[in-house]
C-alpha cells in the first residue's frame, strides 16, 4: 500500500516545529507501524535527509517507550502500543497524521520524541515500598488472596508510556499516578506508607504541571494496558483519607 | 595474565557463607566517601544501584533510555526460578544448582552456580516485600509452575510479564534512593568508553544523547550491568537499542571476553515475515507446558493444519525425547526445529516454522483455563500475525534470545580490570553453554541484590577512599579525545550504505555460520565476510547530521561498529571450540545427530584478551573442575 504521511518535525526543544508531508510506497500489511517508519527513515537517510526521531525499544508492547499520536489518537486506531500496531489497519491512499504526545509536562525534544522524566519524578516521590535489600521476611509469610493479588497486578501492569496524558484534554496524569497508588494500597506490603505515598505522589504530579482530572475517561479508553478508571476513584479515596489525617507537615 | 577465579575452598554448600565472612567491610561512616558508577538500569543495574545506595555508597546510575524502567529486562515473560520448594516436590538449593550446571552442559563454574541457587530464595522474599504481584493460589500463597527443562515446579511468575514486574520492583527501590539523594540518575546518556589508569577502572566517558555532549564521570569502581549482545544477529528478541558497546569498550581496555560464541537460540518465537522485519518476538517457553510441537510427516505438505489428520503429523520432540517431550531444553528444541525445516517439513509461507498446537490442552482443561495461563501471549500472537491461536496452531521458529558469553569475571564479579565489575547478562559466569528457562531474571537480581553488595566492599576497603582520580585527569581527557575522534570519523565518511543495511548483512552472516549449527569451513568463510563488512563500514557507511543533536543514526553507527568487531571474535571462539556443547553445536562433533561434548579437551572457559587493532586476540583458559555435578552426556530421551 502507499501512504501519505504528515509528520511533526521539530529540530530540538528550542525551535518551532511543523507538519511535513512524505510519501511511502509498497508498504506491506504485515509490517508494524514502526517498521513502516523505518522504511521512511531509510529513504530519508539515502537522500541525506535527517530521519524522524522517535522513542521505541522493545517493539513488543511492554517497555512503554513508543509514543505517538496517530490520526488524533495516542498509539493510533487500535487499543495497543504503537509498536504493536500493524499496517493491516490502514488502506492504500490513507492520509496518516503523526504527532508527538502533546502535553506541557512532556516537552518535545525532537520530532516525535518527548521528555517524560516527570513520570520518574512522581515515582521517586513515593511509588515504592520502603524495604532495604535483605530485610524481607519469607515470601509466604505475607499471604495475599488471589483476587487482591490479581487486582494489584492489573494496576501494576502500567507501562508508563504516557498515552493517558496525551489522550486527556487537561493533560492529566491521574491514570498513571493512580495505578501505582492503587497497586500498593491494595497490598499489605504498601500499608505502612499508604497515606504518605498518596499525598507525596499527588503533590509531585501537581508540581510537574499536569492538569486536573475531570473524569471524562479518555485516558482509560486509550490505555494500551487497559488500566481501569476505578484506579482514579481509589486514588481519590486514598488522597482524601490521607489529607484528613495528614502525616506530612 | 593468569586467570584467578578466586573460588573459595571448602564444601560447596559452605563456600559463599565462609567467603562472605572473610571479605573486608567498609566502615558505615566511610561508605559515603565512595562513588560507584553503575552502567545500565535493568534488573542487575537497578538492583545494584538500589542496594549499594541503601548501604550508604554514592551511586551514579546511567541509562541510554528516557527512563530506567525501559530496560530490556522488562520484556522477560515466563518467570524466575527459586529453590523455595513451596510445592513439596523435591526441590532444593542443591537441585537447582545441579540442574543449572547440567543444563549449562558443564561449562559453568560450580561455585558461582551454587551461590546463585542459594540466594535465589532471598530474591523472591525481597521482590514480594517490594509489592511485586506474583501469581497466587486462592489460599493466598505463592503459585509456581514448571518451566522448560526441569522436573520440579520452582518458577515464580506474574502472568506473562514477570520481567516487567521484577524490573518495576527494582526500579522503585532505586527511585527511592534517587529521592534520598544517594543515587544520581543520568538518563539518555550512553557510555562510550571506560577509563583505566594505573591498572584500575576509574570511570567512564559518556555521550548525552540529546545534546551530544561528551562527559567524564569518575568513581572508585565501575559496574557494567549492560545486558547481552544478541543484537549482533540484527534480528533477535532483544530490544532495538540493546548493544555490546559498554562491554566491548571495556574489553578493549583490558577486560577479557569469555565464551563469546555461547549464544542461546530460543525455540519459540514468531517467525520472520519479511525483509523489513526489525526484530523478533518471543513467545514464552512456558507455552511448551501445554503446546504440542509438530510438523507434517511428509515434506512439502502445504495443507492447512486442521486438514492434516493425526497420523500424518510428526510430534517430533515427543517422538525423539519421550521422557521430556516438548519440555526438552532450549538448544535441543531449537536444533530439532531447524532439522525438520531443513528436511522441507517446515510450515507457513516461509517454510521456516513449526506448529505449536493447543487444541489438546483446550480440550483437556477448557479454553478459559488456557486463557488464564497464557491470555496475554495469545493476544500478542494474534496482534502480530492476525491469526487466532485458540482455533489454529501457532507458528513458531527459533530466534536469538540470550547470550551466555560475556565479560570474564571472578567469584567477586570483578573482570580482569581491577575495580571493573560485570553483572547479569553482561558477564559469562552462571549459565555455561546454555541457560535454563527462568534463570536470567534470577541471575540479574542475584548479582545486583545479593552478591555485589558484599564483594564490592572488599575491593573498596582494600584501595581506600582516596584512591580515585578527578574527571579532569589526563586519562579522562585522552578518552574523551578518542571518543570524539571516532564520532567525527563516522560523520565524515558519507558513503552509500546505511547503518541498518550493514548491520542486517552482519546479522545474516552470524546467523548462517555462527548460529544453531557451526562448522570449521563455514566459520572460516564467515570470518572473511565479517572482515569485509568491517572495511565496508569504515569506508562506505552513511551517517547524516551532527554530533550536537539527538542523532539516531550516529547512535546506531557507534553500536554497529562494535558489533562487527565482536562478531569476528565470536567466530574465532566458535572455531576454537571444536566440540558441541549447549547452544554451540559443531557439525564435526556429533553422534547420531546429537551433540557430542568433549570434556577432555574443552572443559574450560575461553577468555579472550584484546591485543591491539587488527591483531588476533589471545586465548586464556580457565579450567573448569566438577566436584559435585559430575559431567555426563546430557540425555533427554
Amino acid at each position: 500500500m502507499n501512504l501519505n504521511l504528515h509528520i511533526w518535525r521539530q529540530k530540538n526543544k528550542d525551535t518551532k516545529g511543523k507538519m511535513v508531508s512524505y510519501q511511502v510506497n509498497d508498504i506491506n500489511e504485515e509490517m508494524s507501524f514502526l517498521e513502516m517508519l523505518d522504511v521512511l527513515n531509510e529513504d530519508l537517510l539515502r537522500k541525506g535527509d535527517d530521519p524522524v526521531a522517535f522513542d521505541h525499544d522493545c517493539r513488543e508492547g511492554i517497555c512503554g517507550a513508543c509514543s505517538m499520536v496517530i490520526n488524533g489518537r495516542p498509539h493510533g486506531p487500535t487499543r495497543t502500543t504503537t509498536c504493536q500496531l500493524h499496517m493491516r489497519y490502514f488502506n492504500s491512499g490513507d492520509n496518516v497524521y503523526i504527532e508527538p504526545w502533546r502535553a506541557g509536562s512532556f516537552p518535545v525534544l525532537k520530532d516525535l520524541t518527548v521528555d517524560r522524566s516527570a513520570f520518574d519524578r512522581i515515582i521517586q516521590a513515593g511509588g515504592f515500598v520502603s524495604v532495604n535489600t535483605g530485610s524481607a521476611p519469607d515470601a509466604n509469610e505475607i499471604p495475599i488472596g488471589k483476587e487482591i493479588a490479581d487486582e494489584a497486578f492489573n494496576s501494576a501492569t502500567c507501562i508508563g508510556c504516557g498515552a493517558c496524558v496525551a489522550a486527556c484534554k487537561n493533560a492529566s496524569a491521574s491514570l498513571f499516578v493512580s495505578a501505582k497508588i492503587s497497586q500498593l494500597a491494595m497490598l499489605p506490603q504498601g500499608a505502612a506508607e499508604r497515606k504518605r505515598r498518596a499525598e507525596s505522589m499527588i503533590a509531585q504530579m501537581d508540581a510537574e504541571g499536569f492538569g486536573a482530572c475531570t473524569n471524562t475517561g479518555a485516558c482509560a479508553a486509550e490505555c494500551p494496558k487497559s488500566i481501569d478508571l476505578t484506579n482514579i476513584a481509589q486514588m481519590n479515596r486514598e488522597f482524601i483519607g490521607a489529607k484528613l489525617t495528614s502525616e506530612l507537615v | 595474565m593468569a586467570l584467578d577465579s578466586k573460588i573459595p575452598d571448602g564444601p560447596i554448600a559452605d563456600k559463599w557463607t565462609k567467603y562472605k565472612f572473610g571479605l573486608k567491610l567498609v566502615n558505615p561512616s566511610n561508605k559515603r566517601k565512595y562513588d560507584i558508577i553503575v552502567v545500565g538500569t535493568g534488573l542487575a543495574g537497578a538492583a545494584a544501584a538500589a542496594s549499594l545506595a541503601e548501604l550508604g555508597y554514592n551511586v551514579k546510575a546511567f541509562t541510554y533510555h528516557d527512563s530506567p524502567r525501559r530496560a530490556h529486562s522488562i520484556a522477560a515473560q515466563g518467570g524466575i526460578n527459586a529453590a523455595k520448594n513451596y510445592q513439596n516436590d523435591g526441590d532444593s538449593v542443591y537441585r537447582l544448582f545441579y540442574d543449572t550446571v547440567k543444563g549449562g552442559d558443564y561449562r559453568a563454574r560450580e561455585a558461582n552456580v551454587h551461590r546463585l541457587a542459594e540466594v535465589s530464595v532471598n530474591i523472591i522474599d525481597q521482590c514480594v516485600a517490594q509489592g511485586v504481584p506474583f501469581a497466587r493460589e486462592y489460599g493466598g500463597l505463592l503459585s509456581n509452575r514448571s518451566f522448560g527443562g526441569t522436573q520440579v515446579s520452582r518458577t515464580f511468575y506474574a502472568r506473562g510479564q514477570t520481567g516487567q514486574q521484577l524490573l518495576l520492583g527494582a526500579y522503585s527501590a532505586m527511585s527511592r534512593q534517587v529521592a534520598a539523594g544517594k543515587v544520581k540518575l543520568y538518563t539518555r546518556t550512553e557510555m562510550l568508553d571506560l577509563v583505566v589508569e594505573d591498572g584500575k577502572a576509574r570511570g567512564i566517558v559518556t555521550r548525552n544523547l540529546i545534546t551530544g555532549k561528551i562527559e567524564s564521570h569518575s568513581g572508585h569502581a565501575v559496574l557494567l550491568c549492560t545486558g547481552g549482545y544478541g543484537n549482533v544477529f540484527y534480528l533477535s528478541t532483544n530490544a532495538m537499542a540493546c548493544n555490546v558497546t559498554a562491554a566491548w569498550r571495556a574489553h578493549k581496555k583490558g577486560a577479557y571476553f569469555a565464551n563469546p560464541c555461547f549464544t542461546q537460540i530460543h525455540p519459540t518465537c514468531i517467525p520472520v515475515s519479511g525483509e523489513y522485519q526489525s526484530k523478533l518476538t518471543l513467545m514464552s517457553e512456558s507455552l511448551r507446558n501445554d503446546g504440542r510441537i509438530w510438523v507434517p510427516l511428509k515434506a512439502g505438505d502445504s495443507r492447512p493444519p486442521a486438514d492434516i489428520p493425526e497420523d500424518e503429523r510428526d510430534y517430533f520432540l515427543e517422538r525423539k525425547y519421550p521422557s521430556f517431550g516438548n519440555l526438552v531444553p532450549r538448544d535441543v528444541a531449537s536444533r530439532n526445529a531447524k532439522y525438520v525445516c531443513d528436511e522441507g517439513r517446515g510450515v507457513g509461507s516461509s517454510k521456516l516454522a513449526v506448529y505449536m498446537d493447543f487444541a489438546d490442552a483446550i480440550k483437556r482443561d477448557s479454553q478459559k483455563t488456557i486463557e488464564a495461563r497464557y491470555g496475554n501471549l495469545f493476544e500478542m500472537y494474534e496482534k502480530i500475525t492476525g491469526e487466532d491461536p485458540y482455533t489454529s496452531p501457532m507458528r513458531i521458529y527459533p530466534a536469538v534470545h540470550y547470550t551466555m558469553g560475556g565479560l570474564w569475571v571472578d567469584y567477586n564479579l570483578m573482570t580482569t580490570v581491577k575495580g571493573l565489575y560485570a553483572l547479569g547478562e553482561a558477564n559469562f559466569s552462571d549459565h555455561g553453554a546454555n541457560r535454563l528457562g527462568a534463570s536470567a531474571l534470577m541471575q540479574g537480581l542475584a548479582d545486583g541484590y545479593f552478591v555485589i553488595p558484599y564483594t564490592l566492599g572488599d575491593y573498596l576497603a582494600t584501595i581506600g577512599h582516596q584512591d580515585k582520580i578527578s574527571p579532569e585527569h589526563a586519562a579522562f581527557k585522552e578518552s574523551e579525545a578518542i571518543v570524539t575522534e571516532r564520532i567525527n570519523k563516522l560523520l565524515s565518511i558519507n558513503g552509500k550504505f546505511t547503518v541498518d543495511e550493514i548491520h542486517r548483512k552482519l546479522g545474516l552472516v552470524i546467523w548462517d555460520y555462527c548460529g544453531m549449527s557451526r562448522s570449521a569451513e563455514g566459520l572460516t568463510k564467515a570470518k572473511k565476510m565479517v572482515q569485509e563488512l568491517k572495511h565496508q563500514f569504515w569506508t562506505d557507511v552513511k551517517v547524516v547530521g551532527t554530533n550536537e543533536e539527538l542523532n539516531i543514526t550516529l547512535e546506531k553507527a557507534l553500536r554497529v561498529a562494535d558489533f562487527i568487531e565482536l562478531g569476528e571474535l565470536m567466530i574465532d571462539d566458535a572455531l576454537n571450540r571444536n566440540e558441541s556443547c549447549g547452544g554451540h553445536f559443531r557439525e564435526e562433533s556429533e553422534v547420531d545427530g546429537e551433540a557430542k561434548r568433549d570434556d577432555e579437551n574443552y572443559s574450560y572457559v575461553a577468555a579472550w584478551e584484546y591485543t591491539g587493532e587488527n591483531q588476533p586476540e589471545s586465548l586464556h583458559k580457565e579450567q573448569l573442575t566438577f566436584e559435585y555435578a559430575k559431567p555426563s552426556q546430557r540425555s533427554y530421551k
